[in-house]
């Protein structure tokens, strides 16, 4: 099972107060994880990628294992540790300054 | 006695204001939406308890909210803004051309009828209408046939921010967009035209009688006299008694001309408000003094609204969607700031008192009279 982590604002559209565990056939990738999301939430769709271009919104991030994977391709296997439920897949909101 | 509920939509969520008609003493809601850029919120008129709520973040991007029982609960709606077919393109800030990209809804106007009737105007400038409550929405794609590929994006994007139902006439629509104008469609929204002659932008636009790219910051029309509409635009308080088909300015004595929000008066199809700004580039009332102008005659003569009203030091600004005039007999204005006040006057604008100073930025003031 796959384990996730919403940012807060997410969490509180979808009434979501912990993580969230998807079961996700392998492999593994960051869509096969935002297709499974968006079916269990469908509140979610276009808040995490773009409707018409499926591309990451460009102030959301995806970590694990330590490490930045926005910019990673969206078919790319993710590490062990994610797809094993070792690791958390984080979506993040950037940082980000200004109102 | 009537209850009067005021909606206000903040860069950090909603707010929501009651009182009863004597609008003296207000209660002051938690945040809705707490973090997130409420564009606008408003009410349905065949429905009082059904709100809907623009919310939107940069993270996150748009959703649209929806309650039933007046904001105890809500629950997001569709926010699949995809417009039909191939849009094309717009005019760029460089002059070349643009695919159009949806970004955000501006302006809510649900149905005088039917509550799951609802309209929304979106950046990049386009109108959408959803007849299921908010689930699915569906493009007018007409409008953007009126020249669209003319339409070039102003500093604060390109909206469409103002939609004008004509409670007599339910095929007349009327908005405005941005940096593009105002159009008409007299056929339920199928077809468009734009209606900007008469307008002038000698410093904005190479040919200052075009037919579009005119700055229109807002419209207002009285229900009763559906033919004559008045216009805040970017420079210029204009006045159309045909529908659109000629505007003439009623700028008249006032301090500047530039602003915002304009709003007509509930019971009076003649008086109409403003709140001057001092220019384009300085987004605050002239001489720091908070004015709320009034004319009894249409425009042109136009007297200042000051008592209750910061009269030194205020640097605010107003945006075109903070203005909001109640129906109750004793007429009741509204309007929020980007300094987080909302004022109201119960008396037609004779006098003004803060209902709450100290929210975040006001985008949007929309109020509803409950029985």
């Amino acid at each position: 099972m796959i384990r996730v982590k919403l940012p807060v604002h997410l969490r509180t559209l979808t009434g979501v107060s912990g993580e969230v565990v998807l079961a996700v056939e392998e492999p593994v990738t960051q869509r096969s994880i935002l297709d499974a999301l968006e079916a269990k939430y469908p509140t979610l769709t276009g808040t995490i990628r773009d409707r018409a271009t499926q591309q990451r919104r460009s102030l959301v991030r995806f970590f694990a294992c330590g490490q930045d994977l926005s910019h990673e391709l969206p078919d790319t296997p993710l590490p062990d540790a994610v797809v094993t439920g070792v690791e958390l897949f984080l979506i993040v909101g950037a940082m980000a300054g200004g109102a | 006695m009537s209850t009067v509920r005021v909606l206000v939509g903040t860069r950090k969520g909603a707010f929501i204001l009651t009182s009863d008609e004597k609008r003296a003493k207000w209660e002051i809601s938690e945040p809705h939406f707490a973090g997130w850029e409420i564009f606008h919120i408003t009410g349905t008129p065949a429905d009082p308890n059904r709100l809907y709520a623009a919310q939107s973040t940069g993270w996150f991007g748009q959703l649209i909210q929806r309650s039933d029982d007046a904001g105890k609960s809500w629950q997001p709606v569709g926010n699949d803004f995809s417009y039909t077919g191939d849009p094309g393109t717009h005019q760029w800030y460089d002059g070349t051309q643009h695919p159009w990209e949806f970004k955000r809804v501006w302006n809510l106007v649900p149905s005088p009828t039917d509550p799951d009737t609802i309209y929304a105007g979106v950046e990049d400038a386009a109108l959408f209408r959803s007849s299921n409550g908010g689930q699915t929405w569906q493009e007018l794609a007409g409008l953007r046939e009126a020249k669209g590929h003319l339409w070039q994006p102003g500093a604060g994007g390109m909206c469409l921010h103002t939609i004008i139902l004509d409670p007599n006439d339910a095929n007349r629509i009327y908005t405005a967009i941005s940096a593009a104008g105002a159009f008409r469609s007299m056929d339920g929204g199928a077809t468009w035209q734009p209606i900007n002659r008469g307008l002038k932008s000698e410093w904005e636009l190479p040919d200052a009688d075009a037919d579009v790219g005119h700055c229109v910051h807002s419209l207002a029309m009285h229900p009763a006299r559906p033919d004559v509409i008045f216009m805040q635009k970017h420079w210029d308080v204009m006045r159309t008694d045909n529908a659109g088909e000629l505007w003439h300015e009623v700028s008249g004595n006032l301090p500047s001309d530039f602003g915002f929000p304009i709003a007509v008066h509930a019971h009076e199809p003649d008086t109409v408000y403003v709140i001057p700004i001092k220019s384009d580039s300085e987004h605050y009332p002239p001489e720091g003094k908070l004015r709320v102008y009034r004319s009894r005659t249409g425009g042109n003569e136009w007297e200042a609204l000051t008592q209750g009203l910061p009269q030194s030091d205020c640097y605010v600004n107003i945006l075109r969607n903070a203005f909001a005039v109640d129906s109750l007999d004793s007429c009741g204005l509204y309007f929020g700031t980007t300094g987080g006040q909302v004022y109201a006057s119960a008396d037609s604008g004779d006098s003004w008192t803060s209902i709450v100073r100290d929210l975040p930025a006001v985008m949007s003031v929309e109020v509803q009279v409950l029985p």
